[in-house]
């Protein structure tokens, strides 16, 4: 199983708040993902000349000021550090390419998962509502967002293996479902000089299509050549900088719903996770046809 | 005539579905009204007595499943496996109804006023099955005995692999599954889906604008020709 769920607040007032309304939504799907969680952010952007880096260590004791301090002074940036439990974001005008080098150089314990001017991304073990409350979800404020909870069937409950993955800046994805074609997705994509951090069949997708976006495929071909692709059950949620994405596999073997309210859009697994939302009564409430690509823009 | 209500914000699921399992003297004759149901899956599932269920918006999985007598009506969607092995008795779904809707039923009468997913009807064993919209791919797959009546449009292979089941299609069809062929109306299945229009609310849609379909019956028997398939 697992449990996607999406929002794209449109109502400028309730952006404050969209952690709020997000949370019933990713506890309402714990039946479905109880082991790990995660959510992408996508929140004020940085300064143009400026990346935010979400960042995370296994370790609980890990000295994330220290880990400031010599990014500082190795890289000579002016990079400041938010902690959250054990994970953090990083904010820096110096470039992604000096900042991955240098933490796989002198931290490689460190797993860095996002990179982007308005995403953060948070993803731990536990249930839903352990993750949402170690993380603050409800406090969170910004336009849209992405969520998962996961049951793992086919690799191990880490943090590293919880969704969501992300492949280039402000990008990322969540997938509900599983892949049997997903190792020799990755032996091919290898060859193409992709590199993979965990073994698990999401991250497959997500570099696949990270490969083709690189091959100077648009979002809607990439997809198109992942429906050739990629062999098993998927509903696919993404999120960019401006819009969230969904697609269902041919056989619309994955559930999903699909609110549309002048106020918001909201995308989850099961109706139980939108039947909160405010003013759901006069939402368009349906359900994704297989094969199609649906997308929704700020 | 009666009517119980519960408000699934205040009453666990078990309790509402506890109390529809009481005895026939307690619930015959009976409405009893489930308010918010928020999509919880298994809404009154395996009722046995001849009550009039409403459930006030939208459904989670399975709901209304295993069926007997009972009249449930959803006035929102219904999530996957709606009325699935139905006995008898009627349930009526007044939004949409996800994939596997009347899967395996048996009896009764199921009716979807807006489109039904994929798998509509699978291996349904004598159900009569209305939908007002459209099915999705691999409706009425293995489908055995009983109507599916289709007043919009099907995906791919519908009927693939049918047995005696009918199916009736008012749009276009994408695609027949396996051994499935378009059939004369004959004067016996037109008078069923007179009945079958006339019984889901559908009395003044024209019953010859429809295609019966049915089974070619060339996989019943093994055939030499076909040893390579296997």
């Amino acid at each position: 199983m697992c449990g996607i769920v999406g929002l794209l607040v449109k109502n400028q007032k309730m952006r404050a708040n969209i952690g709020g309304l997000m949370l019933p939504m990713l506890i309402g799907m714990t039946e479905r993902g109880p082991d790990s969680a995660g959510l992408a952010i996508f929140g004020a952007p940085v300064d143009n000349s400026e990346r935010k880096f979400s960042l995370y260590c296994a370790s609980p004791e890990f000295d994330w000021a220290k880990l400031s301090v010599d990014l500082n002074n190795g890289l000579k940036a002016d990079a400041k550090v938010e902690v959250k439990v054990n994970h953090a974001v990083v904010t820096t005008n110096t470039s992604p390419e000096s900042v991955k080098a240098w933490l796989n150089e002198h931290y490689p314990q460190v797993h860095l998962l996002s990179v982007g001017q308005l995403m953060d991304i948070y993803k731990d073990t536990g249930t839903p509502a352990q993750v949402a409350s170690r993380y603050d979800f409800s406090k969170l404020s910004g336009s849209h967002l992405v969520g998962h909870t996961r049951m793992a069937t086919e690799s191990a409950i880490t943090p590293s293996h919880a969704h969501p993955f992300t492949a280039g800046e402000d990008w990322c994805l969540v997938h509900n479902g599983s892949l049997s074609n997903a190792h020799s997705i990755r032996r091919k994509l290898e060859h193409e000089g992709i590199s993979f951090e965990t073994d698990n069949d999401t991250e497959a997708a997500c570099r696949f299509l990270q490969w083709r976006m690189r091959e100077g495929d648009d979002l809607k071909t990439a997809l198109e050549h992942g429906f050739e692709e990629l062999d098993g059950f998927y509903t696919l949620l993404m999120g960019t900088k401006d819009q969230l994405a969904l697609v269902r596999d041919p056989f619309a073997c994955k559930p999903a719903i699909v609110a549309e309210h002048d106020d918001y859009v909201a995308i989850a697994s099961e109706f139980r996770s939108l039947a909160h939302l405010p003013d759901i009564k006069n939402a368009k409430v349906f359900e994704p046809a297989p094969k199609e690509m649906y997308v929704w823009k700020l | 005539m009666e009517t119980v209500t519960f408000d699934l914000e205040k009453t666990p699921l078990r309790e509402v579905n506890q109390y529809l399992h009481s005895d026939a003297a307690e619930l015959d004759g009976k409405t009893v009204t489930i308010t918010n149901p928020g999509g919880a899956h298994n809404i009154a599932v395996g009722l046995k007595a001849d009550v009039d269920v409403v459930i006030d918006g939208h459904a989670g999985y399975y709901a209304a499943g295993m069926n007997q007598v009972a009249n449930v009506v959803i006035e929102g969607s219904a999530g996957t496996g709606v009325a699935e092995n139905m006995m008898s008795g009627r349930v009526h779904v007044k939004g949409f109804a996800s994939n596997a809707a009347g899967a395996t039923a048996q009896g009764g009468l199921l009716v979807i006023d807006g489109d039904a997913g994929l798998r509509c009807g699978i291996s349904m064993k004598g159900v009569d099955i209305v939908v007002g919209g459209s099915v999705g791919s691999f409706s009425a797959f293995m489908a055995q005995a009983g109507n599916l009546v289709i007043l919009g449009d099907a995906g791919e292979a519908l009927g693939d692999s049918l047995y005696e089941a009918r199916i009736f299609v008012r749009g276009n069809i994408q695609s027949l599954g396996a051994d499935c062929e378009v059939k004369p109306m004959d004067e016996e299945a037109r008078q069923i889906l007179v009945k079958l229009l006339k019984e889901s609310g559908h009395a003044d849609v024209d019953p010859d604008s429809f295609t019966l379909l049915g089974s070619a019956r060339t996989l019943y028997n093994f055939h030499v020709d076909n040893a390579g398939a296997y």
